[in-house]
């Protein structure tokens, strides 16, 4: 399970399996998605498998969970979503009901981001051989703006930015099961985010964005860092975190730095225009509460560090896989 | 003058002899015995030739080991003969160093020299301190070939002035002649210095600016002032308050963000601390003794303390002082003063004084410094006393680096990363094991810096290119991160409990196989599941988990351990479930209770673990003793202060014996319940739980050591530095005639860890050879 949390297990499948078997410059980059050039212009594709549970939850569903998600994948690859393919397993005795509940708000998400799903496919496996219901959406989006991002164009100096709270996603979720008899106020983060990175991407230079879904905003942090060679300097009071969020994550012992969002992202942006970056985030609702959070520092390179509350310097991991205490 | 039968010979002397007076005390004996030659040091010792009659040359050379000077440590003694030379006098001659004289074996090859730990200051050089009429009266930085700074001052090997922070300091004339006098105590002793010469102290005051007049009088006012005094010391800088100053140790407290854990206090002398604390002999041995550790040892009611010292526990940690400077701010006060390491919660104690003056501002009201450099941090050493002998909690100033000699020779150099917390290190080659100092916990990044930094000045010092690298099983610490990022060495993960009874086995030089009982906190165990109340039977190639205590979810993970509470709700479900009694520690926290037993229940974040440790929070949480901590181990160390000694009672507990002997934890949790229902008192009910944990580890080691046909048992872990229960888990194995292994040097805990994990990787590499 461990290789699905979005850590260092997950990132060490990927590496020894996929771009192994698959082994080309694209994949290599192991970016959201896949920038390609097709001589008539670039494009970028990508596709990501969706499993959750509960399948409903307080903000949500499974369904526009696919299509959020996949029109976020496209969006931080600086990328216009537009089509998109939704393949379906389910499992035998599946509620139809169910399914079309499903349908509908991927419609209406579909809606909301101006993608339009344009193919797809169902598989009907035995009962006990899927958990109710997965999907699968797969994206294209056309690369429209001159701009080159990735790690690579990060740089000392630049500004670390969180585009709203963190950590709202995973928690809900996490209640949502209704083993633990929490009564929160508290809704999945699901969302499109195009709009707001189009916004941003029009307001100041933009040197790469990642969406902090699994593994949360510690996890794209490391990824920055990593990828980059240098030091991600991030500060615990700046990290936006809704207080029936860092209550609830007490209550878990979950650190929401860790914690998956579905409507986030994170962008390195030209240090010199950090405040213009925030503002222009702040005008999309679904960015409103973005926030500086840290810098990136030369060195020590691969590190996050976080200054926090009270004074000190923690190293913000890469999670193995699920957390356990490293406490003696 | 050589007779007409003078032979000549070339010795080489190995172990501890640098910076403990050993060529001048080598001198010595060769005057004593009409003998010409020389002495010197090199990376790999002492190199000695010397010409005389036979006899005179058999003489000196069973002295060398026979006579040499207390802080020395002889390991081997080679001679082989020489061509004579005629020459007259003996001398000390320069060192030579690695690579520069030839004939030299290259430092990986196989010879290096040991350096000392540091020395506490010596009565002689006290004497001079407090005499008027000496030139070095006041001087807080008077040493000899006895005592004073090493390890926190060596910059490289061999031993010589130019390879420490003294090459800062020329010395004076007079200096030099004592320097070069045989006779004199301070005969090639490298930090030789006095007033004209030698390191010099000032007062800062709060923002960094020097305050004139004599700077001890300047602190000792501000202390008296009740201010909180930053004194920059041996192995780094102290934050200092009267003791005795309940606000000032109040304002300590919050500006360095520490909560609760205890404040140690230096005492002027033995009699001193004698006021302060109960002091047995052995313990009063320990603290007057050179390596001058904080000696825990029972607080004298009406102690003149501040209760904000050590709040919660029965025990105060208390020192002497260790060099002149802390003399004679003891001297100027005649009172005692609470001296901790100079940080903010958590971080390592700062020793680089820009770095120092940077953090501690802010905390500090005034800086008692000096100009010469900390090459090494060391933090005080803390130690317990157990049945009249030294149990090391916290290893470091005194004891680091004195190596671990260990019967087994390292096939190749080992580097071991440690553990997590309280992290320390340890390389290794030949049959010796430098365990590193305390370094603290590498969460945070100043303390890895320090643990990196420490691993590479330790491999230059002591010669070690480490070819085998061993590291904890948890992929999380990072110190398994350190180890898994080196390049061209072999990888030996070890667990954690297999590590600890380990480390205890290679402090007895004892191969096993035993029966381990390691009990601490947490550690991973090879199942992907915490572990941490484990028997084991392990020799130190592999182990088999022969039993542990019953599992228990921790729900929230570590912030289960930050909340003991929680902890209680895990056990207290898993024993009485939906009939839990209404507990005084349910109703402290009755909104969150049901929530955290359903994540217990459901396994939400709620990692599954047969922990001892958390047992003992359970525990106090229980009983009332303690629902939060905000230091590591704080629920047990209290739990344990608050035990009856009069109290001879015990909870039984059951085994469960398949596979593994399982302890039923929950039979001793039921027993708490009932007490603390029928109003017992909470020493009773802690002296209870005590002694049937003792009794039912004593059974399950009885049941594994039948079925193993095994008579030897090893305790190890953090909850063995609980000196109550491990005197009851001691005497009822000895009264099963079992043969039991315990720390002293080494520690129980985390610390001794990284010496474990050494042993283990060797054992591994002799096996793959
Ligand atoms: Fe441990
Ligand atoms: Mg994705
Ligand atoms: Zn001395
Ligand atoms: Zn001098």
């Amino acid at each position: 399970m461990a290789h699905g949390a979005g850590g260092k297990a997950s990132r060490t499948l990927i590496q020894a399996v996929f771009v192994d078997a698959f082994a080309n410059p694209a994949l290599q980059r192991l970016d959201d998605g896949a920038t390609l050039d097709l001589g008539t212009g670039r494009l970028v594709f990508t596709t990501d498998a969706y499993v959750v549970s509960p399948l409903f939850f307080p903000g949500g569903d499974i369904g526009d969970l696919a299509v959020n998600g996949t029109v976020n994948d496209l969006a931080v690859c600086g990328a216009r979503p537009m089509y998109l393919s939704a393949g379906f397993v389910l499992e035998e005795g599946f509620p139809v009901a169910d399914l079309r509940r499903i349908t509908a708000s991927m419609a209406a998400a579909a809606e909301r981001a101006g993608v339009r799903v344009v193919t797809g496919d169902t598989k009907v496996v035995q009962r006990g051989k899927a958990d109710g219901c997965y999907v699968t959406t797969s994206g294209i989006g056309a690369l429209e703006r001159p701009v080159t991002l990735g790690e690579s164009q990060v740089r000392p100096g630049d500004a670390v930015i969180v585009s709203g709270p963190v950590g709202e996603h995973g928690v809900t979720v996490m209640i949502a099961r209704g083993e633990l008899d929490i009564e929160a106020d508290l809704t999945s983060d699901t969302a499109p985010v195009h709009e707001a990175v189009a916004a941003l991407l029009d307001a100041v230079p933009v040197r790469m964005m990642r969406d902090a879904t699994r593994g949360g905003v510690a996890t794209i942090l490391n990824e920055i860092a990593v990828g980059a060679g240098l030091a991600v300097t991030a500060d615990e009071r700046a990290i936006p975190v809704r207080p029936v969020v860092s209550g609830a994550c007490e209550l878990l012992g979950l650190d929401p730095l860790y914690v998956a969002c579905e409507g986030r992202f994170v962008a390195v942006v030209d240090g010199d225009h950090a405040a213009a970056a925030v503002r222009a985030l702040r005008r999309h609702p679904v960015s409103e509460g973005a926030a500086v959070v840290g810098t990136v520092e030369a060195g020590p390179p691969g590190m996050v560090l976080l200054k926090t509350a009270s004074g000190g310097t923690r190293i913000v991991d890469l999670l193995v896989g699920d957390p356990l205490p490293r406490i003696c | 003058m050589p007779g007409t039968g003078a032979r000549r010979i070339r010795v080489r002397v190995e172990g501890l002899v640098q910076g403990v007076g050993f060529r001048p005390f080598v001198c010595g004996l060769a005057g004593a015995h009409g003998l010409s030659g020389f002495v010197g040091n090199d990376p790999g010792g002492v190199f000695i030739e010397a010409e005389g009659e036979p006899p005179m040359l058999d003489a000196f050379t069973a002295g060398l080991t026979g006579q040499a000077p207390p802080l020395a440590l002889v390991e081997r003694v080679s001679v082989e003969p020489a061509e004579p030379r005629g020459e007259t006098g003996f001398h000390i001659v320069p060192s030579r160093r690695a690579g520069v004289t030839i004939g030299l074996r290259d430092l990986a090859g196989g010879e290096f020299a040991l350096v000392s730990a540091d020395v506490g200051t010596c009565d002689a050089c006290l004497g001079e301190v407090r005499d008027p009429a000496d030139r070095r009266h006041g001087y807080a930085f008077a040493n000899c070939t006895d005592c004073g700074p090493r390890f926190t001052i060596v910059s490289g090997v061999p031993y010589d002035r130019c390879a420490t922070t003294m090459a800062d300091f020329a010395m004076c004339a007079a200096c030099a002649r004592e320097y070069r006098d045989p006779l004199d105590r301070r005969f090639h002793a490298q930090p030789v210095c006095c007033p004209a010469c030698g390191p010099a102290l000032r007062a800062l005051g709060a923002d960094g600016a020097p305050v004139p007049g004599d700077p001890v009088e300047v602190a000792a006012r501000w202390l008296e002032e009740g201010r909180v005094v930053a004194v920059k010391g041996l192995g780094g800088y102290h934050l200092a308050v009267l003791a005795a100053h309940g606000p000032a140790v109040a304002v300590l407290r919050a500006r360095k963000r520490r909560e609760s854990r205890p404040f140690a206090v230096m005492a002027r002398d033995a009699a001193a601390a004698g006021e302060l604390v109960l002091l047995e002999p052995a313990a009063e041995r320990l603290l007057t003794g050179v390596r001058r550790p904080i000696v825990l040892a029972p607080r004298r009611p009406g102690a003149p303390v501040a209760d904000g010292v050590a709040p919660g526990g029965r025990d105060l940690g208390v020192m002497l002082p260790y060099t002149p400077l802390h003399h004679l701010l003891a001297d100027r006060l005649a009172a005692s003063y609470v001296l901790t390491s100079g940080n903010l919660s958590d971080e390592p104690i700062a020793h680089r004084d820009e770095d120092a003056l940077r953090r501690l501002r802010g905390v500090a009201d005034g800086f008692l410094v000096h100009d010469r450099r900390i090459q090494v941090p060391a933090d005080d050493s803390l130690v317990r006393v157990f049945r009249g002998r030294e149990l090391v909690v916290r290893r470091s100033r005194g004891y680091a680096p004195a190596p671990v000699g260990v019967p087994w020779p390292f096939p190749r150099p080992v580097l071991a990363c440690g553990a997590q917390l309280k992290s320390t290190f340890c390389v290794a080659r030949g049959t010796r094991a430098f365990l590193s100092q305390h370094i603290g916990d590498l969460e945070n990044y100043e303390t890895l810096r320090s643990f990196t930094e420490g691993v590479e000045h330790f491999c230059r010092l002591f010669g070690v290119r480490p070819a085998v690298v061993a590291h904890d099983l948890h992929p999380e610490y990072l110190s398994t991160s350190y180890a898994l990022d080196r390049e061209g060495v072999d990888l030996v993960g070890v667990q954690h409990h297999h590590a600890h009874i380990a480390s205890c086995l290679a402090e007895h030089g004892h191969a096993g196989p035993v029966i381990g009982v390691a009990f601490d906190g947490l550690g991973l165990g090879d199942d992907g599941t915490l572990w941490g109340g484990e028997l084991l039977v392990a020799d130190l190639v592999s182990y088999r988990r022969a039993g542990h205590l019953e599992p228990v979810p921790m729900p929230g993970g570590a912030a289960a351990v930050r909340q003991p509470w929680r902890m209680a709700a895990a056990w207290l479900d898993r024993v009485c479930g939906d009939a839990s009694p209404a507990l005084p520690v349910v109703a402290r926290h009755r909104e969150q209770w049901p929530v955290i037993v359903a994540m217990a229940r459901a396994g939400t974040n709620a990692p599954p673990t047969s922990s001892a440790g958390r047992l003992f929070d359970a525990v106090a949480a229980l009983a009332g003793v303690r629902d939060t901590i905000s230091y590591e181990g704080q629920a047990a160390a209290e739990l344990e202060a608050r035990v009856d000694p009069a109290e001879r009672g015990a909870y039984p507990a059951g085994l469960v014996e398949g596979e593994r002997v399982v302890i039923a934890g929950g039979d001793l949790v039921r027993g708490v319940v009932e007490d603390v229902m029928d109003g017992v008192d909470v020493g009773r009910v802690a002296a209870r739980f005590h002694r049937g944990l003792a009794v039912a580890v004593v059974r399950a080691v009885c049941a594994v050591g039948e079925r193993a046909g095994l008579r030897t048992v090893a305790l190890s872990g953090g909850v063995f530095q609980n000196t109550v229960l491990l005197e009851a888990v001691v005497s009822g194995l000895e009264r099963e005639r079992f043969e039991v292994l315990v720390h002293s040097r080494v520690p129980p805990g985390d610390g001794g860890i990284a010496l474990g994990q050494a042993v283990v990787a060797a054992a591994h590499d002799r096996l793959s050879r």
